[in-house]
């Protein structure tokens, strides 16, 4: 199948696609971001998205999530198209995301940022909220309640009346991923999210992704930069250069590569 | 029910009603004389008009300058209901109401027709839905005013007097903020879409055409009673402190019940960071839109009250000038903060038009142009974040809830760690 390494077992080849993503190509003006990517993911599955600073991995996270509308290719979630869809609908259909730099509603409270996501699930109206009705009242309780839950399972609960841009990174980081797991997705990108992190606390981080991939069975995509996080929880790995794909694998085979280590390090470091 | 109104919500109450019964005691014994009476009437609109405006550059973050011109449609629209009734002519009251219920339902239609499409151009949209407004309004004219016109006339005209007036009226205002809700959603459609600035831009724009338009509402618009340029009078004085006290408290209830909604977060997520809004499945577009039609519904609401407190109406009044009025009010009260909105928007009127006028010498009201810059320049030097920053009394706070409570140890995995660990 394309977009996969040939070497995976059989038992995780049998299960059903989740992500499939076919010779994707975009262009900012005439500057080639990303040539013609292909990635095949199934489901339950943890997959590493890595390359040097510039090769093009966040434009693939923005252009599945809907940000930017690719020059060509598909981009196919439980078999439904998604390219030309605004994010909103895409992300309410069970995709989730985090971001590079922490984009939180700083200026809210912990709880609401949480609540914000619940939003597309609040089951009332406008009418509901402006005359008070008891379905809002009922729905307001169970949403707060839910979404109580999910900062407890990040270790938040007793902060959740802070304001979300108080917190230390690392917590916000946390928020970040609560967010978007409140978004009830079944596929979640993780965009760098042991940027800016020691080495202690991306331990902390990849028990977490562990964690909430089992919790919520999630099949997690994540793009990231640190290899003591990517080699050690990715099942397989897709390494980007400069908008293309120049290798992919299971982690130690990819550390291997010489067109990886090439791409990393300089041609000079193979001599 | 009543376990509901204590605290802060039954205090609230409780103040506001007796704030009703003292103002209607003192105007009823001639204690507040019309001039002071006006002048509250004013601040109560101007105050209806900045918490719109705060609800879309506060609480939004949407910057619009645009609040006046739908403040002003609202004003002459209810205006013109009221002086064609007093002058035998329903057509005005059944062309407002019975074309924008109509416009509703077609836009309502069209709206849910391009859903079923991906992808539709913002300009397709806009013009859809302004054939579907244009049509509704179309069809009043031609058929419903000649059908129901008279009839509706004169049954109205069979109740006792004191009734038929205030229902008219009733309907005047809430033609008037409509008409403005169904103008601030066709403009909302292509302009929302724009960066701040630019938006800033284009409603200022609006603005502007909004009052060359009410200076020949005589010439290029088919209403020879609005006078164009030299001002509508023989608006009949029907505002009466009971109407502001409703009209006031239902626009503050319904925007606080709004913002302490799911779609109030949504619209604080909007300001807050509109990318990461979109990215977490909120409809950014449609939220903006909501706090933009709701926000212009106020101003058109408060249109009404204005202009019958008046009982005159002239272009120079939604000028580029005084638009600027609501803008100075909320950045003064605090960007996001009800309760700054409803102290500075009364304090403003009663400054500009009661202080300086009253109490400065002979010949000083020009003054009043240089003193309030200056208390305004002292304003953003001294207190940026305006006179209440965020702050929120009691009754217009959102609520933060409690912690919970957890009545079995919840199966906590160890990889939660305390949050003192993970502070670096």
């Amino acid at each position: 199948m394309r977009g996969r390494p040939e070497n995976l077992s059989p038992e995780v080849e049998a299960r059903p696609v989740v992500l499939e993503i076919e010779g994707l190509t975009h262009y900012f003006d005439s500057l080639r971001a990303v040539s013609n990517f292909s990635v095949t993911i199934k489901e339950g599955e943890l997959v590493g998205l890595i390359g040097p600073n510039g090769a093009g991995k966040t434009t693939v996270f923005n252009l599945i999530t809907g940000v930017y509308r690719p020059t060509a290719g598909s981009i196919r979630y439980d078999g439904a198209q998604l390219v030309g869809l605004p994010s909103h609908e895409i992300i309410q259909m069970g995709i989730a995301r985090t971001f590079q730099n922490i984009r939180l509603f700083a200026n809210l409270t912990v709880l609401d940022n949480v609540l914000i996501a619940y939003h597309p699930h609040s089951g009332y109206g406008l009418a509901d909220s402006i005359f008070r009705s008891r379905r809002f009242r009922e729905r307001e309780k169970v949403m707060i309640e839910r979404s109580q839950e999910f900062l407890e399972i990040f270790g938040l609960a007793d902060r959740q009346n802070d304001i979300a841009g108080s917190l230390p990174y690392g917590l916000q980081r946390r928020l970040e991923i609560a967010r978007a797991l409140a978004t009830q997705p079944r596929l979640l990108l993780l965009d760098e999210p042991a940027a800016g992190m020691n080495p202690q606390e991306i331990d902390q981080l990849m028990e977490l992704i562990q964690f909430i991939r089992e919790r919520f069975q999630l099949t997690i995509f994540l793009v990231e930069h640190r290899m003591r996080l990517v080699m050690n929880i990715c099942e397989w790995i897709t390494v980007m250069d400069f908008g293309e794909i120049i290798a992919r694998g299971k982690p130690e085979e990819v550390r291997g590569d010489p067109k990886v280590i090439e791409a990393y390090l300089g041609r000079q470091a193979i001599r | 029910m009543l376990q509901r109104l204590r605290g802060p919500n039954l205090s609230f109450i409780l103040g506001s009603l007796a704030f009703f019964v003292v103002v209607q005691i003192l105007i009823s014994t001639g204690l507040l004389n019309p001039y002071w009476q006006n002048i509250l009437f004013w601040g109560a609109a101007m105050t209806m008009v900045s918490l719109g405006l705060n609800l879309i550059y506060g609480f939004n973050g949407q910057f619009s300058l645009g609040q006046f011109g739908f403040y002003a449609i609202g004003a002459y629209a209810s205006a013109d209901i009221t002086y064609r009734w007093v002058r035998n002519d329903p057509s005005a009251l059944v062309v407002v109401i019975f074309g924008s219920i109509l416009a509703l339902i077609f836009m309502l239609g069209i709206s849910a027709f391009l859903r079923r499409f991906y992808g539709v151009a913002t300009l397709t949209k806009f013009l859809f839905n302004l054939l579907a407004a244009v049509l509704g309004f179309f069809l009043a004219v031609r058929f419903i005013n000649p059908a129901i016109g008279q009839p509706l006339y004169q049954a109205l005209n069979g109740l006792p007097q004191g009734i038929s007036q205030q229902i008219v009226f009733f309907l005047a205002l809430v033609g008037g903020a409509t008409l403005a809700g169904i103008v601030s959603y066709l403009f909302g459609i292509p302009v929302l879409e724009l960066g701040s600035d630019y938006l800033g831009i284009a409603t200022l724009g609006f603005t502007i055409i909004v009052k060359v338009l009410l200076d020949n509402t005589d010439t290029l618009l088919p209403f020879p009673e609005m006078k164009g340029a030299r001002g509508m009078v023989g608006i009949p004085k029907w505002t009466t402190w009971p109407w502001v006290f409703v009209c006031f408290m239902a626009v503050v209830l319904v925007m606080r019940n709004l913002l302490h909604s799911s779609t109030g977060r949504a619209i604080l997520s909007v300001r807050e960071d509109e990318r990461a809004a979109e990215l977490v499945g909120i409809n950014t577009a449609s939220t903006k839109i909501l706090a933009f039609v709701v926000g212009s519904v106020f101003a058109g609401l408060a249109g009404g009250i204005r202009a019958h407190d008046m009982a005159f109406l002239h272009p120079t009044m939604f000028g580029f000038l005084p638009s600027f009025n609501p803008l100075i009010i909320i950045v003064f009260g605090g960007l996001g903060s009800m309760t700054g909105t409803i102290i500075t928007g009364f304090f403003w009127i009663f400054l500009l038009e009661g202080l300086l006028r009253l109490y400065l010498p002979e010949g000083f009201e020009t003054w009043r142009f240089v003193v309030y810059p200056l208390v305004l320049l002292g304003m953003m030097l001294l207190r940026p974040q305006g006179l209440m920053g965020r702050y929120e009394i009691a009754f217009l706070r959102r609520p933060l809830p409690s912690l919970r409570v957890v009545k079995e140890t919840p199966p906590t995995p160890a990889v939660a760690p305390k949050a003192e660990e993970v502070a670096v």
